[in-house]
């Protein structure tokens, strides 16, 4: 458990608008260790989102250091990083983004396609195990469109896994979904955290979603403010059994 | 990247949108099929006008009698009686590119059987008149030399005839029928031949020995016209200078502008009907090249449309491991199997309408190689080009830039 997944040293990342060079993040330092649930906060403009898109290898910093399980990633061609997408990192994104009319089961199996080592009967079972593990196995031949907001929510958890990452990284994984839908992802999340030990780096701009992870950075103006263990921390399966029972409960 | 699993990608992608995947192919479709289809056409009643010239004698050469002067007062050209039987002597001693000689007499009449009648005409000839004119023979025989030599009332007969006048299944030889009130024998059917490209049903019509029609019908000693065949029909040049130059000095003609007498050969009549399908086609064509060019526009816009209405999805293949070549790969791997299986099926189309036009209008179906493989590789060429295109283009975003898409 003390193994450093993520490790940021002083760095900045710079936006050129114009004439004008936007400053996103000014100097971030910071460690997340193997098997932590952190939630990366802070307003809009806080840059939180660009650190995620650096964390998540889809944007290279302008200077300073980003160790990803070890890799330094600043000197990856665009090819490496896809790479290391590929098998380091898991995403989950607020607009779920699976392929429409495609089922469930291809959503997830999607990442492994582009991983050569895997053949399509161990890409199969890795894609029906993930869908498992997050309550969908009977629903795997259903489209997205057949599916609620939560359990498409839920897939692309599945995708996110099926590639065993170091990292899932969620981006407002809970902010299209109602309060109790976000419970019920929470806790698979939580789930996932202890159960099976994943890291999760999960960005919020929502307090009470990031009181249910177990360390909370606070971002604003391109610097880190504040970083707290979460002293009070919710359980997501409890939360819900408070939440009130509503009348068109499916 | 396995190219195994690319293709696995780009075939489900396909199949995802199967509507889309069928209007980008209708484009190419159109294009491929409508320039095939046009030269098709054009090019089969071409075919068609050249095969039904063809079928009365490629290699016929032919002389009507020419205007000429009697006593200072110019003829009609079809009232003259310039020809006689020894021009026709002197043509088929003298010219070596003359194969088969035959004389011409007809004139029009009523033919009747029974109580039916029939307004048709007959024709005199020679034995090798048949063979000038590509008639066959059904059943019978045609007459012989010595039938000619003694005016025998014989004759060999035209379907549409025998279907006016005669009663059904009723074998025609050896019955007698009347012209002009002169009992003929009928001794042969004539093979049909059906209209020429004039709208002249070529079978009706009575075939007799040419002295029976001069003597018996017309009381004539002159002939309207003398049919003869070129060697091949490459010689039939070369036959009608001989034949001019014969003509000229049976006639005691010294220049040609007085000659009471024209030869025309079935060669140059059929470069006057080509010359007008040539036309035709060239119009087809101009239209078919506007439908490729309408095609292609088509397939660039909904090619264009549809790639970049998949940024997002690209955005996301790129987030979760797809590199910028395997994105690029899938769209061109998408893109050329639409562009070949539209390619494919516009083939299969414009050849099926070629098709149908000319069995509708009894022409032979004509598909040009070059209207195939043109019209193929600049639709293929365009729907892989617009597919390459803007996919080069998302493949090259930020994977951030390519999932925030609108």
């Amino acid at each position: 458990m003390n193994k450093a997944i993520i490790e940021v040293i002083n760095l900045k990342k710079y936006f050129e608008v114009g004439d004008m060079v936007v400053q996103a993040l000014k100097g971030v330092n910071l460690k997340i260790m193997k098997g932590e649930f952190v939630a990366i906060m802070g307003a809009s403009g806080s840059g939180k989102s660009t650190m995620l898109n650096i964390l998540g290898c889809l944007d290279k910093p302008t200077a300073g250091e980003y160790k990803l399980d070890g890799i330094s990633v600043a000197d990856l061609s665009r090819n490496q990083l896809a790479e290391l997408r590929n098998e380091k990192l898991g995403f989950v994104f607020q607009s779920y983004n699976l392929l429409t009319r495609t089922s469930a089961l291809e959503n997830v199996e999607l990442p492994l396609f582009y991983n050569d080592r895997i053949k399509s009967k161990e890409r199969k079972e890795r894609a029906i195990a993930a869908l498992e593990s997050v309550g969908l196995a009977d629903r795997m031949h259903h489209m997205p469109n057949q599916l609620s907001g939560g359990q498409q929510q839920r897939v692309a958890i599945a995708r996110s896994l099926v590639n065993d990452p170091v990292v899932i990284l969620a981006d407002e994984a809970t902010g299209n979904l109602d309060t109790k839908t976000s419970y019920e992802i929470m806790e698979l999340f939580q789930r996932l955290n202890s159960d099976k030990g994943k890291t999760i780096v999960f960005v919020t701009h929502e307090a009470d979603i990031a009181r249910l992870t177990s360390r909370n950075i606070i971002f604003r103006d391109g610097w880190v403010i504040k970083e707290q263990i979460v002293e009070d921390r919710l359980i997501a399966s409890e939360m819900l059994k408070s939440l009130p029972v509503g009348e068109h409960e499916v | 990247m396995n190219y195994f699993n690319l293709l696995r990608i780009a075939k489900n992608a396909l199949m995802r949108n199967k509507f889309r995947a069928f209007l980008t192919m209708l484009g190419i479709i159109i294009g491929v099929a409508s320039v095939i289809a046009m030269l098709g056409i054009g090019q089969g009643s071409k075919k068609s006008i050249q095969d039904q010239v063809a079928s009365m004698g490629s290699n016929m050469v032919f002389i009507m009698p020419g205007s000429q002067q009697r006593g200072g007062v110019m003829m009609g050209n079809s009232s003259s009686q310039s020809l006689k039987l020894a021009d026709l002597d002197a043509i088929k001693q003298q010219c070596v590119n003359v194969s088969a000689v035959s004389p011409e007499v007809r004139t029009s009449g009523q033919v009747v059987f029974g109580n039916e009648n029939w307004p048709t005409s007959i024709y005199g000839s020679n034995t090798e008149y048949l063979d000038i004119k590509k008639f066959g023979i059904e059943s019978g025989r045609m007459f012989t030399d010595r039938e000619i030599t003694s005016l025998a009332k014989v004759c060999l007969i035209g379907k549409t005839i025998i279907e006016k006048i005669l009663p059904k299944g009723m074998d025609p030889i050896g019955q007698t029928i009347r012209f002009k009130n002169i009992p003929m024998k009928v001794i042969g059917v004539l093979k049909e031949k059906g209209e020429n490209s004039f709208g002249q049903d070529q079978d009706d019509l009575l075939i007799a020995p040419y002295t029976t029609v001069q003597r018996r019908f017309l009381a004539i000693d002159y002939i309207q016209g003398i049919f003869t065949s070129a060697i091949s029909e490459s010689k039939a040049d070369a036959a009608i200078e001989e034949i001019q130059a014969v003509m000229r000095k049976q006639h005691k003609i010294s220049k040609p502008e007085d000659d009471d007498f024209r030869v025309m050969s079935q060669s140059e009549l059929i470069k006057t009907f080509t010359s007008v399908s040539d036309i035709l086609t060239t119009l087809l064509g101009a239209i078919a090249g506007i439908s490729l060019l309408v095609g292609g526009i088509g397939i660039m816009n909904i090619m264009y449309v549809s790639v970049t209405e998949r940024t997002r999805e690209i955005g996301l293949r790129m987030s979760i491991g797809g590199k910028g070549r395997d994105i690029l790969m899938q769209f061109l791997i998408e893109s050329t199997l639409l562009s070949v299986v539209g390619g494919v099926v516009g083939i299969l189309f414009g050849y099926l309408i070629s098709a149908v036009v000319g069995s509708m209008m009894g022409w032979p179906v004509v598909i040009m190689t070059q209207s195939v493989v043109v019209s193929f590789f600049v639709c293929s060429a365009i729907g892989i080009f617009f597919g390459w295109y803007p996919a080069k283009k998302a493949s090259n975003l930020n994977p951030i830039d390519a999932l925030r898409y609108e």
